[in-house]
């Protein structure tokens, strides 16, 4: 009796704890189109530092979002210079420098508009939605979305830690490259 | 279909032509007697006595030979850095430098920077400098770092290629602006990166981005005003390859109607590679230019059944009407990136008793080839590194016969595939000394894994399809190699192990010594006729340009060299890239992941002389 008392027990915290997995709402698809605010490019502002945004992409917390962001990232040949995060005609992305911000507006932006040394814009060519997936996944190489909701193995040629052993969490993000 | 409309758009929109400037006045500065090529009356003779350099490649026959003497397997030890200049540039360089009439020409990577330094005066202070700013974008579409191979000299005209796809002719004397043509479109994934040839009354030039579903050509331009005499594209139907009566290819496999459209899924070719960005030989004798065509696109073959003419082959056309006169496809229906575009040595050797008239060819596929350059016909096909790819060349059909347990699937790795996809040598030339009979080649001794995966082709992104990991060839410690080969023989007389990829290019002396750099910046001499290494100097960068050598205004000679490590096979140190992903730098972060501990970036001119 005592025994199947306990299992209940140990199984109702596992079950409350993967609830916990992650959090997700039916309703990003809607959020994305209301994000409408600039992020800075440089920590450098006139006057003194101004907080980050803070925005986040609605993806950031949804494993089943970033996922799709992974296969988004081949579809739409963000692989062919980026590799599988360590970059070749682009920059890494799994690392912890970026030249153009690391936050999720600041890759929204770059995706959406391009920048002037190669990336090529991609406005009017992908669904706002499909924008912030790929935002949410390349947040996750650089280990900046919950370990939980990273993506986890893959079925292809082993060439990179998985997403949520990218061994940079915690690392503050720099603006150097 | 959308993707295709684009390009059908832009194919023929984008070969508008921008001619401005021409020179009213003459150039001020007339070729020396050696610089045949300003009269197109005689050949630029292999060991031109003159002492300049005034194609990458020295001469039409792309021997990288040097008649000079006065450095010697004996004088070499002396050699010494007589001038340096910083280029100002990061990127790979792969050029050659030139020079003409006591003037030094270098050409840099993106943004394609030329620099004249007068070599009457010490130090070789610059004379001008031209700065053709392409943009900065053209930059996301250079599949291999934002190279480019070097200029070319003829008859007071310096003539060069910048990555946004301008050829552009400049007064040699003044740096001034003869004409500007504009060639192709970085939107539809083209850049230009080759060095190119000028021979008669031509300029012929090709574009690259065989990785960005390019469409790839050779173009000829009126020397004088830039205006296109010809183009003759790799894929499509026969009118727009310029293939007509006088088309005659050696093999069964190369004739036929319209191969450049049916050997495809339909309306693949028009994405279908076939770039032409490496080197261009040309025979007086025949009147024929021999050039290869880059890779099919995308890498995945499963996406394009079929031979997928005329990719992975080599031309040989009329000069003066482009006509192709044969065609030999070293890799039909390549399967691993076996891009074709590599030197062809022309030279006359003696086989089996008759003297043939032939042109060599080390191909990314592993076999050095020997073709008779007046028909096709491949009279021998033997490895030069190691190859599980493939299983030889027929001589009868011409055609390789390709291992089918190494034929790669879509989401299945295949492993161990010899070469890589670098190939047994990449586009970095090999030199011919007629003095030794000895082909001198710098090259690779890669392996790879490979992985398929599905391509879609979205206009000005890469069209690849492919995962790819290179190390060195299994039971092998060194990852390049700096070899002899004998073409007669057909074997190896010696051979230096390097640690890294040659990546640079070599040149060969009458004083039997042969000058390469390695990755970690070392520029080194060896021994002509037995590999050993006399001199070497270590430079500020990785060496992957083309040395040269020339006779200086005081009569004595010279080496020059641009260090600056990048390309391809640098682009883990140029990029800075995160090589715990073993894709990175398309596939070269596995094969040096060391690369970034021995070397850093930073184009550097080195000119060398004795005391």
């Amino acid at each position: 009796m005592m025994r199947v008392a306990l299992t209940c027990c140990a199984l109702a915290t596992i079950g409350l704890v993967a609830c916990e997995r992650e959090s997700r709402s039916f309703h990003e698809r809607q959020v994305v189109a209301a994000r409408a605010e600039v992020a800075t490019q440089t920590p450098l502002t006139i006057g003194g530092p101004v907080p980050p945004t803070g925005t986040q992409s609605p993806f950031q917390g949804n494993a089943v979002g970033v996922s799709d962001g992974k296969r988004l990232f081949a579809t739409y040949n963000c692989s062919g210079c980026h590799a599988n995060g360590g970059g070749g005609i682009g920059p890494a992305l799994m690392d912890d420098q970026w030249i153009y911000g690391y936050e999720a507006r600041n890759i929204y932006e770059t995706i959406l508009e391009g920048r002037p040394n190669g990336m090529p814009s991609f406005r009017n060519k992908i669904p706002d939605y499909q924008v912030w997936q790929l935002v949410a996944y390349v947040q996750a190489m650089s280990a900046q979305v919950p370990i939980d909701v990273a993506p986890g193995r893959d079925e292809h040629m082993q060439v990179r830690p998985a997403e949520p052993i990218t061994p940079f969490k915690g690392r503050k993000q720099t603006g150097h490259r | 279909m959308t993707a295709c409309r684009t390009i059908a758009a832009f194919a023929f929109a984008a070969l508008s032509l921008c001619c401005r400037g021409t020179a009213a006045k003459s150039p001020t500065a007339t070729a020396p007697p050696a610089n045949s090529a300003a009269t197109g009356s005689a050949v630029i003779a292999a060991g031109d006595p003159s002492g300049d350099w005034v194609l990458p490649a020295k001469d039409f026959s792309s021997t990288r030979y040097s008649a000079l003497t006065e450095i010697t397997t004996s004088t070499v030890k002396q050699l010494g850095a007589k001038v340096t200049f910083s280029t100002g540039v990061n990127a790979g360089h792969e050029a050659a430098p030139l020079v003409v009439n006591n003037t030094m020409y270098v050409v840099t990577p993106w943004p394609n920077i030329v620099y004249a330094l007068d070599l009457t005066k010490p130090g070789a202070p610059l004379k001008w400098k031209y700065a053709p700013k392409p943009p900065s974008a053209a930059r996301g579409v250079a599949c291999c770092d934002v190279v480019n191979r070097g200029a070319a000299y003829a008859d007071g005209t310096i003539y060069f290629n910048a990555l946004d796809n301008r050829t552009i002719a400049l007064d040699a004397a003044t740096g001034e602006e003869k004409w500007i043509a504009t060639l192709g479109e970085i939107n539809r994934g083209e850049t230009m990166t080759m060095a190119p040839l000028v021979v008669k009354d031509k300029v012929l030039v090709g574009n690259s981005g065989g990785e960005f579903g390019v469409r790839g050509w050779l173009t000829a331009l009126d020397r004088r005003t830039g205006k296109i005499a010809w183009r003759a594209y790799s894929t499509g139907p026969d009118k727009d390859v310029l293939i007509g009566s006088r088309f005659k290819p050696f093999y069964e496999m190369d004739r036929g109607r319209d191969l450049g459209v049916s050997t495809w899924p339909p309306d693949a070719w028009k994405i279908g590679g076939g770039t032409v960005w490496g080197w261009i030989s040309y025979d007086p004798s025949l009147n024929l230019v021999y050039y290869g065509t880059s890779n099919p696109g995308p890498w995945n073959p499963e996406q394009r059944p079929g031979d997928n003419k005329w990719t992975a082959g080599i031309f040989a056309r009329d000069l003066d009407s482009g006509e192709a006169v044969w065609f030999y496809q070293w890799s039909p229906h390549d399967l691993y990136d076996y891009d074709g575009i590599n030197e062809q040595i022309l030279v006359d050797l003696q086989i089996n008793g008759a003297t043939r008239k032939v042109l060599i060819r080390p191909e990314r596929n592993g076999y050095m080839y020997v073709l008779d350059r007046a028909t096709g016909e491949v009279l021998s096909a033997d490895p030069y590194v190691p190859i599980t790819s493939s299983k030889g060349v027929d001589l009868k059909t011409g055609r390789i016969a390709m291992a089918p347990e190494k034929d790669p699937k879509a989401g299945i790795v295949v492993r161990e595939i010899c070469p890589g996809s670098p190939g047994g040598k990449d586009w970095n030339p090999s030199a011919f000394s007629p003095q030794t009979g000895l082909v001198y080649v710098p090259h690779n001794m890669l392996c790879m894994d490979f992985e398929g995966l599905e391509a879609n082709y979205i206009a000005g992104t890469p069209y690849v399809g492919a995962d790819v990991k290179f190390y060195a060839a299994p039971g092998s410690k060194n990852r390049g190699e700096f070899m002899a080969w004998d073409p007669v023989n057909r074997r190896k007389v010696w051979s230096i192990a390097e640690s890294f990829p040659v990546w640079s290019g070599t040149v060969a002396t009458a004083g039997d010594v042969v000058f390469y750099g390695t990755m970690e910046g070392w520029f080194k001499a060896a021994n002509a006729r037995t590999g050993e290494v006399l001199w070497q100097f270590k430079t500020g960068s990785g060496i992957i340009g083309q040395p040269i050598t020339y006779r200086g205004p005081d009569g004595k000679q010279y080496v020059a060299v641009l260090s600056g490590v990048g390309g391809w096979s640098g682009g883990i140190v140029v990029g800075d890239l995160d090589t715990r992903d073993k894709t990175a730098a398309g596939g070269f972060a596995n094969a040096v992941p060391d690369l970034k501990d021995v070397t850093t970036k930073g184009g550097m001119l080195y000119i060398f002389g004795l005391p």
